[in-house]
């Protein structure tokens, strides 16, 4: 998906940086909806939380916490990053 | 006071509001009219997006969906929340630093491709006519069964506010009156939920009663309720009915369904940085999850409140007797919501599933002659103050509840559809040397006939209205969602590479959908029944987006390797949408 030849180094470390953490944050994304909401689930039923198991509270309660947290903490860091490479808004 | 009277004065002083607002929010120009201005607080954008997005459907319907699905309704919770995390890291920012106004204007310019345009445009109308109706319809119900009021008169006093303010404010208007909707239906909400959660489990927070001891047998709520629902040879509540493949897909396909719905994508357009339409999505999936979090609560407890009701005595003692039954029960039956029909003859109501076999753990009474009583699972939340047998005033905001999900979401739709057809289509293909002032009125002209239609079809809804979750989630997830992110993501793909992209996901998810559900939904045109057995590899039609979006990114991928290599000025603007420096620049588009 990187092909930048015409662009400014800078950017392209900017948009490099920016790939990493949104893949990581993803794999997050998936692990705790796709993963311990229903693949796992099975796995994990060993694990109680108020009359059922850990699963079904990742996929009716703790997936939309996770969701929340990593969408502000990518803003934060990305304001960061923003300043980091200057390619900030005034 | 009297229920009626109060009822009509809840929802009255609602609507004063949202007209109110009409006046006060007017816009002057085409970027106020598309944009509001790019002037909105993210606070405040993410509390009109959470009015946006949550329709009737997930006001009235999906909390009902929960209580008769239990986990595997984990889809729709999972699915039309996590569409946000995609929204906020793959496009939202993107697209706001692109600057312009419509979801098919970055389509046709990143793909240098007017038909690419044509056929985002068209997907948009169709995903979001669909769901336009349902709101149309969701409103004429709401007015029918707490104002008294016929439902045609309902949709069209409806329709006339939502004229009122959309057609003179635009997405300005749209934005302010969305912010006092989200008010109005999140305390219409939440009131219900506590006072049941608290009747329950003792916790006012349905979020931890969900998990809590169930006060009257002390037991965990979620264990009771298994028990329950299996003595009644129902599948236990906690456990997974359907396959894991299908789930997966279903909630793949509602995410990236959520992330490319148009009318959801341009509220974040008017924020004023890019920065904004980050944090701007994680306010708005604050405000979502505020209802979302509540609802499985919701659902749990008003299961166990219609079997508590039906069966006082436990599922072995005697069955309530139908001269007995409480008022809510007779004010739904007239609605015809709630059914009940005495096969066996006893004048008491034996509810259970008739399809389950004997001795399957259940304690179905072998001389019972068949599921007695049919509730459509729409009542559950609109009844729950009724069950729970709060005060007056609770029902009264729950009517102006409802109503504002539904006219929040319809304003919204209307503002995509509208903007499509005056910006893309007049504007951008047929009359590309129309003035600012032309194309202002174009766009209202085009708003008030988008509602005359949708009042229209409201009141004539045809087969398909039903089938809102299906086509606009698969439309948008197969097609419009991979073009965005292809878009910005890959310098490459090229204009004739998107557009069979789009093509193939957008034909491949529609004849999946027909063949199970009928050529555009007649009866008895479907190639197969829909049933898992039929479905490939068990994927049922509203799944299929995932797989349609697969299909996409496939074929754009495979057909620009062997085309014309993208234009050095394309690359560029793909290169600028992807830093936030200059987004600004864009305010006085």
């Amino acid at each position: 998906m990187a092909d930048s030849e015409q662009n400014s180094p800078a950017d392209n470390a900017y948009w490099a940086t920016n790939i990493k953490i949104v893949t990581s944050f993803l794999v997050i994304w998936a692990f705790v909806s796709f993963g311990l909401g229903i693949l796992l689930r099975p796995l994990l039923s060993g694990i109680s939380v108020g009359g059922t198991d850990l699963g079904f509270w990742f996929a009716q309660q703790g997936a939309i916490y996770v969701f929340l947290i990593l969408i502000f903490v990518y803003a934060a860091v990305m304001n960061l990053v923003d300043k980091k490479f200057d390619v900030q808004e005034d | 006071m009297d229920l009626q009277i109060l009822t009509y004065l809840v929802v009255g002083a609602s609507f004063a509001l949202y007209i109110g607002i009409a006046f006060w929010a007017r816009a002057g120009s085409t970027g106020e009219f598309y944009a509001a201005g790019r002037g909105i607080h993210p606070v405040a954008n993410g509390m009109a997006t959470a009015a946006d997005w949550m329709s009737a459907a997930s006001f009235i319907s999906m909390a009902g969906l929960i209580a008769f699905k239990g986990y595997d309704a984990s889809v729709f919770l999972m699915g039309w929340t996590g569409g946000y995390v995609l929204l906020a890291m793959l496009l939202a920012p993107y697209l706001r630093k692109f600057g312009k106004f419509t979801v098919p204007e970055f389509i046709g310019d990143r793909f240098y491709s007017s038909t690419a345009r044509i056929v985002a445009v068209v997907c948009l109308i169709v995903a979001s006519i669909t769901y336009v109706i349902g709101q149309m319809k969701g409103v004429g119900v709401a007015f029918s069964r707490f104002l008294e009021v016929d439902a045609t008169v309902g949709l069209l006093i409806g329709s006339v506010i939502v004229f009122l303010y959309a057609v003179q404010g635009g997405m300005k208007g749209i934005t302010y009156t969305q912010i006092a909707q989200y008010c109005v239906l999140i305390v219409a909400y939440t009131i219900p939920a506590v006072f049941i959660s608290l009747e329950l489990t003792g916790t006012a927070f349905p979020q931890i009663g969900l998990f809590a001891n169930h006060v009257e047998s002390g037991v965990p709520l979620l264990t009771k309720l298994d028990t329950v629902v299996q003595e009644l040879g129902f599948t236990q509540y906690t456990a997974q009915a359907g396959g894991t493949l299908n789930m997966t897909l279903y909630t793949l396909s509602l995410m990236i369904g959520t992330a490319g719905l148009p009318h959801v994508i341009i509220r974040f357009f008017t924020v004023p940085k890019v920065a904004d339409a980050r944090w701007s999505a994680g306010w708005a999936l604050v405000f979502i999850a505020l209802l979302y979090t509540v609802a499985p609560g919701v659902g749990a407890m008003a299961r166990l409140n219609i079997t508590d009701t039906i069966y006082p005595n436990g599922i072995q003692g005697e069955a309530l007797a139908y001269d007995e039954r409480p008022d809510w029960f007779k004010n739904w039956e007239t609605t015809g919501l709630l059914t009940f029909e005495d096969k066996n003859g006893d004048g008491r109501i034996q509810y259970y599933n008739d399809k389950a076999t004997a001795g399957d753990g259940n304690l179905i009474d072998p001389t019972w002659a068949g599921n007695e009583l049919k509730v459509d699972r729409d009542i559950m939340v609109l009844a729950n103050p009724e069950i729970a047998q709060l005060p007056n005033w609770v029902i009264a905001i729950v009517a102006a509840g409802g109503l504002a999900a539904a006219l929040s979401t319809a304003a919204g739709l209307l503002m995509a559809i509208s903007s499509a057809v005056s910006h893309d289509l007049l504007k951008g293909t047929f009359m590309p040397n129309m003035s600012e002032k032309s194309e202002l009125l174009a766009a209202r002209i085009s708003m008030g006939v988008a509602i005359a239609i949708a009042a229209w079809l409201g009141l004539n809804p045809p087969g398909f209205a039903a089938q809102t979750v299906a086509l606009a989630f698969g439309l948008a997830a197969s097609s419009i969602f991979p073009a965005l992110m292809m878009g910005i993501f890959s310098t490459r793909i090229n204009n004739v590479g998107a557009t069979c992209g789009m093509l193939a996901g957008l034909l491949s998810t529609l004849a999946y959908i027909f063949a199970f559900k009928g050529f555009l939904f007649i009866p008895g045109t479907e190639l197969f029944a829909n049933t898992t057995a039929n479905h490939f590899l068990g994927i049922a039609p509203e799944a299929f987006g995932a797989v349609g979006a697969a299909i996409n990114f496939g074929v754009a991928y495979a057909v620009t390797s062997v085309t014309a290599e993208t234009p050095k000025h394309i690359k560029e603007l793909v290169h600028s949408v992807r830093v936030p420096r200059g987004a600004g620049a864009a305010v006085d588009h």
